[in-house]
């Protein structure tokens, strides 16, 4: 990547210039319901996906907001170029259609209620047959690098996660943001303890004062829904065993996925879209499908995942990048790991060139080449839900 | 070869990369600097544990990415290990 400043990837522009690497039909569910029918289309029509999901029904109030806001949001990711939507009743259906239908991309609605289910997965069917020809059709063409959206997550971690994958990620960072690229880290739990450095990485006061609101409101829920003191839990017993003594020493090992230098520049809610290119904070859960599911809704295409012990979480539209610095981990879970930096453990690799090596995978991955979570069929899409429905 | 590595040139302490045994001179490398540095373990340090590279009393702060990790509670030489037995977090 150092060989070049601005290097090219070959992807998909959309019809609202943003740019996808993969080029998926998609068969979205409004509901739980209708999960069913969405499956059997996809099993007519080959070429496209179905994203079977576990709400969408009685759901009120921000948390009905916030669904709608990832179901949209998914649909009108780059790396779906067509999407056909069914629901149980028509009204919420046309509504997330439309809200597709802004980013100028095919999308079509159908609801099971006065059609059966057969009828249904018929007229579905006949839509995405027509959807796939059109998609396979469609030509990756050369686009920079930085207009690729990343999101970073680490998960499983232990002690080499500090030492190099996450370093290694925030190096990778470092490079995109400086080349005019936008990324986004969260993980709003799992920074106790160096929320007061995450507060300074802020671009200026008011951002920082508003990650602080987004971190003092998530210590709140958990304070008013933890059953124990969870002193006693962070660091883990694991996290003890692998050599992490306190909470904060657990912290600024995540914080080293955003590198050295870069400041955020703004504050995203969950499945929110950035509004310009930087490094944008989202407020997230640490659990890593519920994370890359909303990253996913707010438009992010790639997204590296670091992990110590080994998580093989995947997503269906996102192509999840896995890398690891545990060398136990690189072998015994080999076919879980796209990129192993354990060399800088052994002192025969510097994380400057470690960060290069991401990149150069994350053009590769870019430019076709399946992630080891794409090829084993990892597709984890698990909506966040901030309470019970009506 | 490399026994630990130290993330930055402010910290008094190093992550073995291996199991470091008491006794052995130990290899370690700065990550932002790339200078190398020896020190004496002065007990066992599994993989993934920390090596003290200075002296400290308690209170002293444990400084690991640059920052403040913890509080010292009991006094560390340089060459032990560092860990719930002399290390607390700040937090609760």
């Amino acid at each position: 990547m150092a060989k070049t400043k601005n290097p090219k990837v070959f992807a998909y522009r959309r019809e609202n210039g943003r740019v996808g690497i993969r080029n998926h039909v998609i068969i979205l569910p409004l509901d739980d319901l209708s999960n069913a029918a969405c499956e059997k289309v996809a099993f007519n029509v080959k070429g496209c996906k179905a994203i079977p999901h576990a709400y969408g029904r009685l759901q009120f109030g921000k948390d009905l907001e916030l669904f709608f806001r990832t179901i949209i949001g998914t649909g009108s990711n780059p790396n779906v170029a067509a999407v056909v939507v069914i629901g149980i009743e028509p009204e919420w259906t046309q509504r997330v259609v439309d809200g597709i239908a802004k980013t100028g991309k095919p999308v079509a609605g159908f609801s099971i209620e006065r059609h059966g289910e057969f009828k249904t997965v018929e007229m579905a069917s006949w839509k995405a047959k027509e959807y796939v020809h059109w998609a396979s059709e469609l030509r990756r063409e050369p686009v920079d690098l930085k207009d690729i959206w990343v999101s970073v997550k680490c998960g499983e971690s232990d002690t080499t996660s500090g030492l190099a994958s996450n370093p290694t990620v925030g190096n990778a960072l470092e490079k995109l943001v400086a080349m005019g690229g936008t990324c986004s880290f969260g993980e709003t739990s799992e920074i106790t303890g160096a929320e007061m450095v995450c507060k300074e990485r802020a671009i200026n006061a008011k951002v920082g004062e508003q990650f602080m609101a987004v971190f003092n409101a998530y210590q709140k829920m958990i304070e008013a829904n933890k059953t124990d003191d969870l002193s006693g839990s962070q660091p883990t017993k694991g996290n003890i065993r692998g050599g992490l003594t306190t909470i904060e020493e657990k912290a600024f090992g995540n914080l080293q996925k955003i590198g050295k230098k870069i400041r955020y520049v703004g504050v995203l809610d969950k499945a929110e879209s950035p509004t310009k290119p930087g490094l944008w904070y989202m407020d997230t859960s640490s659990a890593a499908a519920e994370a890359v599911t909303l990253w996913a809704a707010a438009g992010f295409v790639a997204h590296f995942f670091p992990t110590g012990q080994g998580n093989i979480i995947g997503n269906p539209i996102e192509p999840v990048i896995k890398l690891t610095a545990n060398p136990l981990t690189a072998k015994t879970m080999a076919e879980h790991i796209d990129y192993d930096c354990s060399a800088i453990l052994r002192g025969e690799m510097t994380l400057d060139e470690s960060g290069d090596n991401l990149i150069e995978m994350l053009i590769r991955t870019c430019n076709g080449r399946l992630t080891a979570q794409e090829v084993l069929g990892h597709e984890e899409f698990v909506l966040t839900k901030l309470y019970e429905s009506a | 070869m490399i026994h630990f590595l130290v993330h930055e040139e402010a910290d008094n302490v190093g992550v073995a990369t291996v199991d470091i045994k008491a006794g052995e001179t130990a290899t370690g490398l700065y990550m932002d600097s790339q200078k190398k540095i020896k020190v004496k373990a002065q007990q066992d340090i599994p993989l993934g544990h920390k090596i003290a590279l200075a002296k400290l009393k308690v209170n002293d702060s444990v400084i690991k990415y640059g920052h403040d990790i913890g509080r010292v509670v009991a006094d560390i030489k340089v060459g032990e290990h560092v860990h719930i037995h002399n290390l607390k977090t700040r937090r609760w």
